[in-house]
């Protein structure tokens, strides 16, 4: 089926980010459009954590501005951001250990429950009702995600392909707009690869949300992007479509001329 | 020497079963109160790894407030959801003045600020309520049931048996609090993983503020209780040093084993003062937990609940 | 109701079951399954709504009597439902196994003529749609799991409930037709095909008819006293005898309820919520459990696992008594139901078979420590013998009759008999119909008087009891004529956690030999707890002292073997343990580790000779090898060949 990929959801326009001295982003600017699946790619060091970082408002950038659904601003924060609807995976995973995996879905719903705290902290009537919503929506998610068999297990004793897939539901249970992804399949086998390609183009299938992730695997980024930037060194190097950018003489140079 | 250690307590406690019972009891309810102060550094302890030393402050804080409204002629009731108030009012406080200026610091900078905080709070309590010691009475008599005294020869103390009542309830409230809603999720969401909690959007300020407004309430209770039993004075904040073996025993960050620890340690002080005091010399009650704490601290530092503390690379 | 007061008094049919029981006891649980983390149920006569309005949907779209219906998925009630719809319109399902691939199937649904499927989801949906222009038959796809099926605008392919709305409507329209289909069903009908995955050639369609299933269903349920209250959870094939026995034409014949878990991963939880109290599992998953319990056990705290020891070992000998119905002394009562709190009952609820009344397992032999370790747990687990061919049952064991190594006496209704060279056959009730569009095979196996034959050797025992030992066609007869069972032997020898494969030889020969090998992690196990250094496999196989621990296995076989008459010339005399493990990657094992014994017969056939010769006391080989990296490599090896001591049973002794 053709996706219909829509309007700018977010751009970062001439973004500039340092730690002390060290300069981690120079100048980036660029686009996602809805519906899209957007890759950021470099090679290690090239600043993509740190894009991601200040998309979702961990960092806070000391130069540019951020568009995000027609609103500018400086920079954004992170509480701000999840409720907008920006949920984010991490590289090493940020799971919650101790926790199921149904709760640490749950924690995904946080965001979405309305009742207050006097009528959670009673455990009664709507508060109650809220919780079963949500869980029914929770479930809806293990279902799409087949983790059924793990829903009690505490994650800390899965395997790590699987806490990937734990921690892809519970930023699914934020409904986002934009699901940025730290690089979904390092650490990966083969076939769990494939898992998640087919995890990440069903979301953006079904759910229509609009992706963006990190990707050290250069032949599965190409397979699912739709378009693609290319950093190196916190500058940006290149961007479009997969096509144009394998073309990129500086990008040949830079990241695909080189082994790694 | 031999005799006094090892046969004198065990032939005491076979003479006298229904002696040993009443003293086990009053151990135990001790211990309830012991682990009510407990489950207040659990509380803060797992939600922001902060050791808070300022809880004992928070009981004396708490149970000066009481007191004081009370005297000033407010109804006792209208007094406790005053004095709550406040709890939670120092609780917005503390979040704002203190933890939101240090985060991402270390957990030693959090704890020697809440060594800031027991100073502020110890002069600032005494300073608006003051400093001399005031009986809290609250309507529990502190004798036993003569009833069943009479029939059993057991003598149980009422005080004892409310404050036990109390504190179970506070303590299921809470259980059920923690793991049944959201913001218990949201809770221990913020004790495993800071970052992955806000990715989730969870407020990590909102979550310490009820954290430490919780931690304060819980205070109270505690002060009350100890208020009525040893007056309202600096002594209170004394108490919290007793928590420290429970929490050793428990393990930080296990609310069951606050509970148990405390059960334990009341218990065992009183079981080891009564049989075993005279022959080491008396007066063991005030040492005995912290023995007991350092023996669980070579053999067991995790306590009895707490998670095994392994570093994993 | 006046639908059900209208059936047919004669209860011959499955769907008349069903009817009836929507009449009788409409309210009660007929099919639960766990959807979405919550377990969703439905009454005996929601499903008759259910199965009528698939059924009339079926109808609409042109399914008629003696159209077959294909049935791929897990066990899922709205599949079950779809046979039981099928078989209301005197059609025939046809379930197929869900893990085939598109090309295993295109036989079996080409054989069978289906022309409806009804499949679990996307991916079966995907199978058929790969293969289907080679189908000429299949008109229609109906899919239970709407998940990703948004873009199959095929107009052939149908959403379950949207070909039930249809059969609502139609319902609405002629409200007379399903019922009118649905009494001119009797047990003679052809009820269901099942197709049998032979070892060899293609497979072949089991035709079973209404009176085979129900008649077999009604005796199995006197055997073993099951009532409407049994709870079993569904979770082996669809495509296979048993479950149409134990989850669909018991559960309709006596009105229990059959539990569908929520994917295959989650049966193990499943199990616990569920807690069946009739289960069945063949040896692997009992096998399974059991090692999974050990682990934990070994992992436990000290006071914890002697505790665990010391009541294992008291239930050894009082749990099975109780459980047999013999005599046992009041201390032993009360120490056993001390155990039953703190580890029997904990240890059963965990497993999920604390209400477990009865269990069955069958396919294959099962190890007697297995058995025992259920069964001291009060777990009355039973042995069955059974083939597609015969509706299941042909041999079981009755309560208080249990043993670890037979598969019981003659079932209620079926006759048995062995042949000259030991095969079994019988007759019964159950015995198939034909096999679909085959009547070689069907003469083959069946003959003129009803006579089934199995393939399978057997004897009875002393107590009348059926042993099977082997393959009729792998027994041999050696050099003095005792009969020589290699698959028992090797059965009997692999129960040892020790040994992990063994191949027996002694068709046509003087006297039995065998290659062992070794279990690397048990017997790896015991040597560091003997402090015993080694280098590898073939290091740790060669030495003196694994052999001796490797003797006392082989004659505790011997003896076992000397026991029975027939197979006691078959004990083994001399053996060696083999220097590499039998590995599927090099021919050695099928890739289910089945041993092709051709291939290694062939391969190691210096060594057998070696065995053959009393004179040799040990053997030099090269072979070659692959290893865990995938290269291969030669490896050699000087083996030493033992003598073993062999048992003259009493039979022979009163012989001579």
């Amino acid at each position: 089926m053709e996706r219909k990929i829509g309007e700018t959801l977010l751009s970062v326009d001439h973004i500039s980010l340092s730690f002390g001295g060290v300069k981690a982003l120079t100048d980036i600017s660029f686009s996602i459009r809805e519906k899209e699946v957007f890759a950021i790619i470099g090679p290690n060091g090239a600043g993509k954590t740190s894009m991601l970082n200040v998309i979702n408002g961990f960092y806070h950038p000391q130069e540019g501005e951020i568009t995000y659904k027609g609103v500018h601003r400086k920079q954004m924060r992170s509480h701000e951001a999840a409720v907008q609807g920006i949920a984010r995976t991490f590289q090493n995973v940020a799971l919650f250990k101790g926790m199921s995996t149904l709760d640490n879905i749950m924690t995904g719903r946080i965001i979405r429950m309305k009742r207050n705290l006097f009528w959670q902290a009673m455990y009664l009537g709507p508060a109650r009702k809220e919780e079963m919503e949500n869980r029914e929506f929770v479930e809806d998610i293990i279902d799409f995600l087949e983790i059924q068999a793990i829903r009690r297990t505490p994650v800390g004793r899965l395997p790590y392909g699987l806490q990937k897939r734990v921690e892809l539901g519970r930023a699914l249970a934020m409904e986002p707009e934009l699901l940025l992804l730290d690089e979904p399949m390092a650490g990966m086998n083969i076939e769990e690869k494939q898992d998640m390609c087919r995890f990440i183009l069903d979301v953006n299938d079904q759910y229509g949300t609009t992706i963006a992730l990190i990707e050290h695997d250069m032949g599965v980024v190409m397979d699912i992007s739709d378009r693609v930037v290319v950093l190196d060194y916190g500058k940006k190097l290149a961007d479009g479509s997969p096509d144009e950018v394998r073309a990129n003489q500086d990008v040949i140079d830079a990241y695909l001329g080189v082994p790694h | 020497m031999f005799q006094a250690f090892f046969v004198d307590p065990f032939v005491m406690i076979y003479d006298a079963p229904l002696f040993f019972v009443e003293v086990l009891v009053s151990g135990l309810m001790a211990g309830v109160m012991y682990a009510l102060v407990a489950l207040g550094f659990v509380l803060i302890y797992k939600a922001s790894g902060v050791f808070n030393f300022a809880q004992g402050a928070m009981v004396l804080f708490a149970a000066l407030t009481f007191v004081g409204l009370w005297e000033l002629g407010v109804n006792p009731w209208l007094a406790l959801i005053l004095a709550a108030l406040v709890m939670i009012g120092v609780a917005f406080t503390i979040e704002r003045v203190v933890l939101r200026p240090l985060v991402n610091q270390d957990p030693i900078i959090f704890f020697m600020a809440t060594i800031g905080i027991t100073y502020f709070l110890d002069g600032f309590g005494q300073t608006i309520w003051g400093s001399e010691v005031r009986p809290l009475d609250i309507g529990i008599p502190n004798e036993p049931f003569m009833d069943l005294a009479e029939m059993t020869g057991l003598y149980i103390n009422k005080f004892d048996v409310f404050s036990a009542v109390v504190c179970s309830l506070l303590v299921a409230l809470l259980a059920g609090f923690f793991t049944k809603t959201k913001i218990g999720r949201a809770l221990r969401a913020v004790a495993d993983d800071h970052q992955a909690a806000l990715s989730v959007g969870i407020p990590l300020k909102t979550i310490w503020t009820i954290v430490w407004s919780v931690a304060g309430i819980v205070g109270l209770a505690a002060g009350i209780l100890w208020g009525s039993k040893l007056g309202v004075q600096f002594t209170l904040a004394l108490i919290a040093f007793k928590a420290l073996p429970v929490l050793i025993l428990g393990g930080f960050t296990s609310i069951p084993g606050a509970i148990i620890g405390g059960l334990i340690i009341g218990s065992g002080e009183k079981i080891a003062e009564v049989y075993w005091g005279e022959a080491m010399g008396g007066a063991i009650e005030d040492w005995f937990a912290y023995v007991v704490a350092l023996i669980f601290l070579l053999f067991r530092p995790q306590g009895l609940f707490g998670e095994k503390i392994i570093e994993r690379v | 109701m006046t639908e059900t007061a209208r059936i047919d008094k004669k209860l011959d049919t499955i769907p008349k079951l069903l009817l009836d029981h929507a009449r009788r006891r409409g309210n009660s649980p007929a099919n639960r399954h766990k959807d979405l983390g919550f377990w969703q149920s439905w009454t005996w006569s929601e499903v008759a709504e259910e199965v009528r309005n698939l059924a009339c949907g079926l109808a609409k779209l042109g399914f008629k009597r003696g159209d077959k219906l294909a049935v791929i998925g897990d066990n899922r009630p709205r599949l079950y439902w779809s046979m039981v719809a099928a078989q209301a319109l005197g059609g025939i399902p046809v379930p197929l196994y869900q893990d085939s691939v598109a090309e295993e199937m295109v036989y079996v649904l080409e054989n069978s003529d289906a022309k409806f499927a009804i499949v679990q989801n996307q991916e079966q949906t995907d199978k058929l749609l790969e293969i289907k222009d080679r189908l000429p038959h299949l008109e229609y796809i109906c899919y239970e799991e709407p998940r990703g099926m948004r873009d199959y605008t095929q107009e052939f392919v149908f959403y379950y409930k949207d070909v039930q709305q249809t059969g609502r409507a139609f319902h609405g329209e002629n409200p007379d037709y399903f019922l009118q289909e649905l009494e001119q069903g009797q047990g003679s009908d052809i009820s269901i095909f099942l197709y049998t995955s032979g070892t060899t050639g293609k497979p072949k369609g089991v035709v079973l008819t209404a009176d085979n299933l129900i008649i077999t269903a009604r005796n199995s349920i006197d055997f073993d006293n099951l009532t409407s209250d049994e709870e079993v959870l569904a979770y082996l094939p669809m495509a296979w005898v048993g479950d149409n026995i134990f989850s669909l034409a018991q559960a309709y014949v006596i009105g229990f309820c059959v539990n569908c878990p929520e994917n295959p991963e989650t049966v193990m939880t499943d199990l616990k919520e569920i807690g069946p109290t009739y289960y069945f599992a063949p040896p692997a998953i009992y096998e399974t459990v059991l090692t999974k319990v050990m682990i934990r056990m070994e992992d436990a705290g000290k006071i914890k696992r002697s505790m665990f020891n010391y009541f294992m070992e008291l239930a050894k000998s009082v749990g099975i008594r109780i459980l047999d119905g013999k005599a046992v002394s009041f201390s032993e009562k009360l120490l056993y139901s001390i155990g039953q709190i703190l580890v029997y009952g904990p240890l059963r609820n965990n497993l999920g078979l604390s209400r477990t009344r009865l269990a069955y397992t069958a396919g294959e032999a099962i190890g007697p420590e297995i058995f025992e370790f259920f069964r001291s747990l009060g777990i009355n687990i039973k042995q069955l013998y059974g083939q597609t061919e015969a509706s299941v049952f042909i041999c079981a064991q009755p309560d208080g009759q249990v043993k670890a190594d037979t598969v019981g006496t003659a079932y209620p209704g079926v006759e048995l008999r062995l042949a000259d060279n030991n095969e079994v056959f019988y007759r019964s009730p159950g015995v198939f119909h034909s096999y679909y569009k085959n009547p070689e095979s069907t003469a083959d196996t069946k003959d003129a008087e009803g006579w089934v034959a199995t393939g399978d050797a057997g004897f009875f025992d002393e107590d009348g009891h059926l042993k099977i030992i082997d393959r009729a066609k792998d027994v041999g007869r050696m050099t003095d004529g005792s009969m020589f069972a290699p698959k028992y032997i090797e059965n009997k020898l692999k129960f040892f956690p020790f040994i992990k494969e063994a191949v027996a030889f002694g068709d046509e020969k003087d006297y039995a030999t065998a290659f062992i090998c070794i279990d690397i992690e048990a017997v790896g196990n015991w040597a560091e707890r003997r402090n015993l250094a080694y280098s590898g496999y073939t290091d740790l196989s060669a030495r003196d002292e694994v052999y001796d621990l490797l003797q006392e296995c082989v004659e505790s076989v011997n003896a076992d073997l000397a026991r029975d008459e027939k197979l006691s010339g078959s004990q083994i005399k001399r053996y060696l343990l083999l220097h590499k493990e039998l590995d599927a990657d090099d021919g050695e094992l099928t890739r289910t580790r089945k041993v092709r014994r051709r291939i290694v017969a062939e391969k190691y056939a210096v060594l057998i000779t070696a065995l053959d010769d009393p004179q040799q006391t040990h053997c030099e080989i090269d072979s070659q090898m692959t290893f865990e990296d995938g290269r291969t490599g030669n490896v050699h090896a000087d083996l030493q060949i033992r003598e073993s001591v062999r048992i003259k049973s009493h039979v022979h002794t009163l012989a001579a």
